[in-house]
């Protein structure tokens, strides 16, 4: 087998499974607040090292060698179904592993910080260790199928920490909602793969690992399936699983909702890990996405649309965490927009910057948020900078990076997306593309200027987070500046024997870059006119049916609920269960059967009368019918 | 002698022993009659543990064998051994039995010692099932489960038990006059084919059976496995004879009863008639598909927690039927992993309930609510064994459907795609039913004395968590033990034609 044996792999890993056991086993009563933030923080930073270690150890070998492997043991085996506990690491799960072990580790101490003092404060790290490590299963993962466990798992952690206030029924519920749609993303995902395995098992290759698997694709172009081309067809099912856990459109309905959990959580998972999972899937399978070049121009603009949708949507929001939520749904479709034009290194330039940015931005509306004691509503916030003065500085990285400021993170991968949506898109992608980079600048602008700007509107005082809080924060404000800058083109470097084409230098790209740039300066320059009360009630009243339209969402959680769940619901209830099993089955077959036997029997007990002359006659009849018979 | 050197028949005997001596128990002495029942279930569970040890892994042939003349002079003769897939089932059900007598302790308060003779009485004949090799044999051994069960169910149910137990009685016992009558045709056809007379499996497999009376005698078969199993359309009497059932029937039921279907098509239906079985299969696997779907969206608008888990039995078993049905060396190893898991999540789910029904007396899902603030240990406990039964990644339930689902849809792509939205459905309706049970507020005050699981609770949960992860990260040893098994099954099954190499709905150009 290809690829360097390598067991410190094994490290990277189990750290944090480790630390789920502790937090989850001892918990509060034998190791109380201090002790478990710091075992869960701990863990993280053990794999953080390890991650870093292997990284090192990468980077010294060849180019064309770098990947190392550990195979734990012979996970399932029936058949030709040969799957192995194997790891991977290679330029790209080096590059995700970094980012999830680094990113957690910061929000890991700055939860300690901002969970201090709540109930399930050890339930809560052993949630967060236990994401980490399903996570790292993920982007480590050297097959689908152990990919598909990390996939799941971390599916399961969101749901438990979307839920960790699980007396709420409605947090409760976010949870829920996060997992059944993720899951129906899985099921096509699951599809997907069985229709992947069986083909190239048919033609003799049943391997499942990574690297078998682009070995053997080309095996596919002459399959069809479906009317349509087996890689195409694939593709497309794989797709559908990202748009549940990456929230892209028709599956990122849950992703809002998630916000009902902590807001290290939505940072964590919601921002900078967990939704960039399908990113992450779509550059590990880039072979099969370049023999389906459908399913590319597929993934592309549903990315484009979904990037749109969602930042009109971002634009109106009054929930802090709502606009970020909106945001994250529309920069995601950023990075399917790159993949999408086959930039993969693209649009995993963007899931870095982004992680960064995103991860600052939510971390900073946490900070507001506890400063608050809870309050999540802009329109009771403003003047924040005076008594948040970390916290607004902090945050005006995050922000000015997001809306694409030349030289800061957001600035870089996003122009290199859009350079490349142009070349492979065309203008009206790319004209999409642009449109959202402006609204993108306007809506956190809007953010900013309402959270930390002009006279407070709130009451009570708020105070400034502790350091616990705000250091993590500034470790990411310097990624969120410089980070870009310093990845562009090390990662391209790197990346490019993992992920298929980078960021060589297009002849339009100067001109390309200027209209970005004026897109996003021209968002942040309209904020702040149109978030003054006056011209923002001016445009609700002059546009109120467009206004409501895009501040209900689009109403597209009402169109499920009447198009999906209704009838479903009724399916179950009244069709399924009252008419066809109680009534028809249970009802008309069986106990109709039943009742047809007994009341036969009923009526044939009167032949049984006891009566001698009654018997006689039956007698006579019946040698009479005999007799008849023979003769 | 051999009756008892022989592990295999020490198993059977053990508790039909046990059974017999707690007759010599007083009635009133209930320590007693519970102490000698889980003495007796545990020493049982220690001889089947001193099977699997000395089952040799890679053998092809049956092992443990004994054979002893019954009625010679109609080759009946007391015929015994077993392969993986029975290995695995019979651990299932030792394991299975000393849980279902610990959880009977506290619910179980009226005729014990009837109820223990008859629980011990199930174990021998549910093992005797799983062992027998000789058709007569197995038929006395499938029949002798249905008493005790009824018995159970009549007696220790609850309010509606009577007609829960004539259901089961009647729906079962009308499947089996069938397959009687189908053992006889077979045996007779083989005396008139070979002039002599043998009951024993092995030797009718692969018979000279005509196409069209294998058609015919499978569907018998097909016809009695059907409903045991149970599949779509003839899964009525399950609901109705698990809400009535105590909670150690509901285990035994669903972890053990059920399989019975399952593993009747495994030795019987499919091995006896191949040709039969090749003309069904597609329409059994559709049913069992039909199942998976009809079975989850029922599940999910019933309010009784019992009845969910009764049809979530259904989706289950609608998709091991479908791995069964496939002939694919993957898909059918996976659905006897399938079986066991099964057997360890939904007995788990069924004791979990059980738990609830003894401290609040109802299994209504309203009444419950928020138990997670008083109940944190059962929360933890119930919400691992759901993430079993939804198949989650890393726990048991997911290896089972995964192989089911990827070696299926090398034979059928249709049915295995639709078998996944059982995967979203298993969701919706357990996460749905655990949200309302275990989150939110705590509704209402009953509940708010409610204690966690005790020592006792605990002490039988714990071994089925252990399993239920442990078969999710390494199932390998199970896997291995059942591959031979797996592969006779499907070499039995050949004179269909193969199983399809390329895809149906995939041309190559």
């Amino acid at each position: 087998m290809e690829g360097n044996f390598y067991p410190l792999l094994k490290w990277i890993l189990l750290p944090p499974l480790a630390g789920f056991a502790i937090n989850g086993l001892f918990g509060k009563k034998l190791l109380g607040e201090k002790a478990g933030g710091f075992i869960g923080s701990l863990a993280i930073f053990i794999s953080f090292v390890f991650a870093a270690l292997a990284f090192s150890d990468l980077l010294n070998l060849p180019v064309e060698n770098r990947l190392l492997r550990d195979t734990f043991y012979t996970w399932i085996s029936a058949g030709n179904f040969i799957a192995d506990a194997a790891f991977r690491f290679d330029p790209l799960s080096s590059v995700m592993a970094l980012i999830v072990t680094g990113v957690s580790f910061l929000i890991h101490v700055y939860s300690t910080g901002y969970m201090k003092g709540d109930a399930g404060f050890n339930r809560y790290f052993s949630y967060l260790n236990l994401f980490v490590f399903f996570m790292l299963a993920l982007v480590l993962a050297d097959n689908p199928l152990v990919m598909f466990v990390g996939w799941e798992g971390v599916g399961l952690c969101s749901y438990l920490l979307i839920g960790f206030w699980y007396e709420d029924p409605e947090k409760a519920s976010a949870g829920k909602k996060a997992f059944i749609t993720n899951r129906i993303g899985d099921a096509g995902f699951l599809v997907g793969l069985m229709l992947l395995l069986a083909l190239l098992a048919s033609q003799g290759f049943p391997a499942m690992d990574f690297a078998s698997l682009e070995h053997n694709a080309h095996l596919l172009t002459s399959a069809t399936a479906l009317g349509i081309g087996a890689p195409t067809l694939i593709c497309l099912l794989l797709f559908f699983g990202a748009t549940g856990k990456s929230a892209q459109f028709p599956l990122y309905v849950w992703l809002p909702d998630a916000m009902a959990g902590p807001t290290p959580v939505s940072a964590l998972i919601h921002a900078a890990t967990m939704v960039t999972a399908g990113v992450y899937m779509l550059a590990r399978l880039h072979f099969l996405y370049e023999l389906a070049p459908k399913a590319m121009e597929v993934v592309m603009l549903t990315g484009c649309f979904t990037a749109f949708f969602a930042a009109v949507i971002g634009l109106l929001q009054k929930d802090i965490k709502k606009v970020l939520a909106y945001s994250t749904v529309s920069q995601l479709g950023y990075m399917f927009m790159a993949a999408g034009a086959g930039a993969f290194s693209a649009s995993i330039f963007h899931l870095a910057t982004h992680a960064f940015f995103k991860a600052l931005l939510f971390l900073g509306a946490g900070s507001v948020i506890h400063g608050m004691s809870g309050e999540q509503d802009m329109f009771k916030m403003g003047g924040l900078r005076k008594e948040m003065p970390f916290t607004f500085l902090l945050m005006a990285a995050g922000w000015l990076a997001i809306a694409g400021v030349p030289g800061l993170s957001g600035f870089y991968s996003k122009d290199l997306i859009l350079e490349k949506v142009f070349e492979q898109g065309g203008v009206w992608v790319w004209g999409a593309g642009v449109l959202t980079a402006a609204m993108t600048a306007f809506y956190t602008t809007r953010l900013f200027i309402l959270t930390f700007l002009r006279a407070k509107r709130g009451q009570g005082h708020a105070h400034e987070s502790p350091l616990s809080m705000t250091l993590p924060m500034a470790v990411l404000a310097v990624l969120a500046i410089g980070g870009g800058f310093f990845l562009k083109d090390r990662l391209f470097a790197f990346l490019e024997p993992a992920a298929a084409r980078g960021g060589d230098q297009g002849p339009l790209a100067a001109r390309l870059m200027l209209a970005s740039v004026g897109a996003g300066l021209s968002g942040i320059a309209l904020a702040f006119p149109l978030t003054l009360p006056k011209s923002a009630n001016f445009l609700k009243n002059t546009m109120a049916h467009f206004h409501a339209l895009i501040f209900h969402k689009f109403y597209v959680d009402e169109i499920y609920e009447v198009l999906v769940i209704k009838p479903l619901k009724l399916l179950s209830g009244r069709v399924l269960f009252g008419m066809v099993d109680a009534g028809l089955i249970d009802g008309v077959l069986v106990n109709g059967s039943a009742k047809v036997c007994y009341s036969a029997g009923r009526s044939l007990r009167r032949l049984q009368n006891g009566r001698l002359d009654f018997y006689a006659l039956v007698f006579a009849i019946g040698v009479a019918v005999m007799l008849f018979w023979i003769i | 002698m051999e009756l008892i050197t022989n592990p295999l028949s020490l198993l059977i005997i053990l508790p039909a022993a046990a059974a017999l001596t707690l007759l010599t128990v007083p009635r009133e002495n209930s320590g007693v009659l519970k102490g000698f029942t889980l003495g007796a279930t545990l020493l049982t569970l220690l001889v089947a543990i001193k099977l699997y040890a000395g089952f040799s892994p890679a053998g092809t042939a049956m092992q443990f064998q004994l054979s002893l003349p019954w009625l010679p002079s109609y080759g009946i003769s007391y015929f015994l051994g077993i392969d993986g897939i029975s290995l695995l089932l019979i651990m299932l059900t030792a394991l299975l039995m000393p849980i279902s007598v610990l959880a009977s302790f506290s619910y179980i308060k009226d005729a014990q010692r009837g109820y223990y003779v008859c629980l011990l009485t199930l174990e021998s004949a549910m093992i005797g099932v799983f062992a027998a090799l000789d058709l007569f044999v197995f038929y006395l051994f499938w029949e002798g489960m249905l008493i005790p069960m009824y018995f159970l169910i009549g007696v220790w149910g609850g309010p509606k038990r009577i007609y829960a137990a004539l259901k089961f009685f009647i729906y079962t016992m009308a499947g089996s006059v069938l397959m009687l009558a189908g053992i006889l045709c077979v045996v007779a056809a083989n005396h008139a084919a070979t002039g002599a007379w043998t009951f024993s499996i092995p030797a009718l497999c692969g018979g000279a059976l005509t196409p069209e009376a294998q058609f015919w005698l499978f569907a018998a078969f097909a016809l009695a496995f059907a409903v045991k199993v149970p599949l779509f359309p003839f899964h009525t009497w399950l609901p109705d004879a698990h809400v009535e059932a105590p909670t150690a029937g509901s285990v035994l039921l669903a972890g053990v009863l059920l399989k019975m279907g399952v593993y009747g098509y495994l030795r019987l239906a499919v091995p006896l008639f191949p040709r039969g079985a090749a003309a069904f299969a597609p329409w059994l696997a559709g049913l069992g598909v039909i199942g998976v779907i009809y079975g989850s969206l029922v599940a999910w608008s019933q309010r009784d927690m019992k009845k969910m888990v009764a049809y979530s039995s259904v989706a289950h078993l609608g998709v091991i039927i479908l791995g069964v049905m496939s002939f694919e060396p993957a898909a059918v190893a996976g659905a006897v992993l399938q079986m066991v898991n099964h057997g360890l999540s939904t007995g788990a789910l069924f004791l979990l309930v059980g738990i609830l029904y003894e401290r609040r007396h109802t299994r209504l899902i309203d009444d419950y609510g928020g138990l997670a603030k008083v109940m944190p240990g059962f929360a933890v406990v119930f919400m691992i064994v759901m993430l079993s039964s939804i198949g989650l990644p890393g726990l048991n339930g997911f290896v089972g459907e995964a192989l089911i689902l990827f070696g299926s849809f090398r034979v059928y792509p249709w049915l295995a795609s639709a078998a996944v939205l059982g995967v979203i459905l298993s969701a919706v309706y357990m996460l749905g039913m655990y949200q309302a049970v275990i989150f939110g507020p705590l509704r209402h005050t009953e509940n708010k004395i409610l204690p966690d699981l005790n020592l006792r609770e605990w002490f039988y949960l714990v071994p089925l968590l252990i399993f239920i992860v442990l078969i999710g990260v390494w199932p390998n040893p199970f896997l291995r033990r059942v591959a031979p098994a797996v592969g006779s099954y499907i070499n039995l099954s050949q004179p269909y034609p193969a199983a399809p190499a390329v895809l149906p709905a995939v041309e190559r150009k």
